[in-house]
């Protein structure tokens, strides 16, 4: 095909995914927006059959790959559960990351096929294009193999740290700036190629391990994010401008969702980065003394004594919901108390979850309507006219510590303020603290009930106590 | 948002895409005249620079609700890396890049159809009251 009509139709690839991007800013246009990234996906791969050059034989290869390899994507994506979705996607990113690999091996090995040299005579700016792909894309590979492993409990949560670990990470870092160059001046050379590979692999295992697994909604969309910068390095050595645009596109979604995750934490993406949060032992101190205090803990009957007699609750969902899978519970005892006229709002907080907009699917899946589902700076003001916020798995997010106390870890963080309501029940395991290890001074309130036992077990026994 | 606002919107954004496009030409033009060897490097970097932009804007304007649908297809449509591991597959390279364009085309079309798939299923589940 003439080559101007193949570089159009990557440009209208590429302004599909735009467009499909675009229709994600309302729930009414978004699957419209779907449908558009899927036409700009068959004219992207219809585009590139069409290239001159293009063996039939291989073709039919290439249809085959596409076919096993869609199989799977679509047996897994029909089967895999909500409460999965992080480490699903977790698991998406490691392979754009290691095909961004396999791309730059094959490039350095046929350069004739994207027309940037011969063997051993690669353009030089190819070969700088070329080995910073191949480094994005295996720090890529190794650093979603690790979130995976952590979000899928294959691995402890817990921040595997240990001294002069920066230094490492730092030295490795600038170690394959060096290789780069180095393979620059080479002209290519396959030796110092795989060493990148190498280090870039280890440093992608190295710089993840040391973060646990509450701050796995920033890891998720960081690598989301390199993933993104991964096909774009790979999009200039091969002069492709749908791989450049759409790397482009992904990488700064990537880089903008970690942002709002860390700004949900108070946190800077360095510190996050750095790793570490979560041990208990430093934060210890810090907390609010909470010995020797009483709570008051109550029963479903209880709670669905006061529920039943308010005229607005709010529900905080957090990650013990989706543990419990108490979704579903939650929409029925929301319905029920919407059928005897109360007014049930869901208030959700950014960083609820393991990835961004994880409770919001979660509640969608139960088929709560997203019209009740509002996010901190909506609905914050309205927990003073709140009868009764049920608090279901979440903690952290609404420590009143996060306001009051400078000493606090979360301190800065914004928080719902659960505490301004009527009555606060609180639906726990037990009297553990948040994954920050700060303990929660609401618990010991006179206005709080704390609901001792499995999210989902107890939500059903309240929704049983309506009904009755 | 009704439709209408879509298609109005779709259609200032293929307009903003389009003028994008003819200033990346013009660029491109430029340094074409100026200096022949490095013009494919300056034309595909704009293009990157003004993408990064319109990936910042589009991203902000996300609602927060569908902020797992958006890695998820961002996900997939970062899998458009097929493109290279087609050529590599399909042009007579070499074995190594046969054997190497096959694996990231299965890698990544796992990718495609199921990153489209499981946003597809999410955003299936947005209802309204």
């Amino acid at each position: 095909m003439n080559q101007s009509f193949t570089s159009l139709a990557y440009l209208v690839a590429a302004v599909l995914f735009i467009l499909a991007l675009r229709g994600l800013s309302h729930p009414t246009t978004s699957r419209q927006g779907n449908r558009f990234g899927i036409i700009g996906m068959v004219i992207a791969v219809a585009a590139t059959f069409l290239h001159g050059g293009m063996d039939w034989g291989w073709a039919l290869v290439i249809l085959l790959g596409i076919a096993i390899g869609g199989s799977i994507g679509l047996v897994v994506a029909q089967k895999i559960k909500m409460t999965a979705l992080p480490q699903l996607v977790a698991a998406f990113h490691s392979l754009v990351g290691l095909a961004a690999v396999f791309v730059a091996v094959s490039a350095l090995n046929a350069p004739q096929s994207f027309g940037i040299g011969t063997p051993h005579h690669i353009h030089t700016e190819s070969l700088v294009e070329m080995s910073i792909g191949l480094a994005i894309g295996a720090i890529t590979f190794t650093g979603s193999i690790i979130a995976f492993a952590k979000l899928q409990a294959l691995m402890k949560g817990t921040p595997i740290t240990f001294r002069g670990q920066h230094q490492l990470n730092g030295g490795i870092g600038i170690l394959i700036l060096v290789l780069i160059v180095a393979f620059v001046i080479s002209g290519g050379s396959t030796v110092l190629f795989s060493l990148i590979a190498i280090l870039a692999f280890a440093l992608g295992f190295l710089l993840i391990i040391p973060i646990g697994g509450a701050d796995m909604p920033v890891v998720v969309s960081m690598l989301n994010s390199y993933s993104g910068w991964a096909a774009s390095g790979i999009g200039f050595t091969i002069g492709n401008l749908a791989l450049i645009v759409t790397g482009a596109l992904v990488g700064s979604s990537g880089a903008i969702l970690s942002y709002i995750m860390c700004k949900g934490m108070n946190r800077s993406i360095i510190n996050v980065i750095a790793g570490g949060f979560g041990n208990s032992a430093d934060a210890g101190p810090a907390g609010v003394s909470t010995e020797g205090k009483a709570v008051k803990h109550g029963s479903a009957d209880d709670a669905a004594f006061i529920m039943k007699n308010a005229s607005k609750v709010i529900v905080v969902p957090g990650y013990g919901m989706a543990v419990s899978q108490a979704q579903h519970a939650l929409r029925e005892m929301g319905d029920i108390l919407k059928d005897d006229g109360v007014e049930v709002k869901y208030a959700i907080h950014p960083v609820a979850g393991r990835m961004p907009g994880h409770m919001n699917v979660l509640l969608a899946e139960a088929s709560v309507p997203y019209d009740d589902v509002f996010e901190l700076e909506q609905i914050n003001n309205e927990f003073a006219t709140a009868d009764v916020v049920y608090v279901i798995g979440a903690n952290d997010v609404t420590n009143p510590a996060a306001k009051t106390n400078p000493q606090s870890p979360i301190f800065g963080m914004p928080i719902l303020e659960v505490d301004k309501a009527k009555t606060v029940l609180f639906v726990k395991r037990g009297m553990s603290s948040g994954y920050a290890g700060v303990d929660n001074e609401l618990f010991f309130r006179d206005n709080t009930m704390m609901l001792f036992g499995d999210a989902k077990k107890m939500t059903e026994e309240i929704v049983q106590a309506l009904g009755n | 948002m009704t439709p209408a606002d879509l298609a109005a919107q779709a259609a200032n954004l293929a307009h903003q895409a389009s003028v994008l496009a003819q200033n990346a030409a013009g660029v491109a033009a430029v340094a074409a005249q100026s200096a022949p060897p490095a013009a494919p490097f300056v034309f595909l970097f704009s293009i990157f620079v003004l993408a990064v932009f319109v990936g910042y804007y589009v991203v902000w304007s996300v609602t927060p609700a569908l902020h797992s649908p958006l890695m998820a297809v961002t996900n997939a449509i970062s899998s458009v890396i097929i493109v290279g591991a087609m050529l590599a597959t399909g042009l007579h390279g070499s074995m190594v890049a046969h054997v190497f364009g096959f694996l990231a085309v299965v890698l990544v079309s796992v990718n495609i159809f199921g990153g489209f798939a499981v946003t597809n299923r999410m955003l299936a589940m947005f209802k309204k009251k």
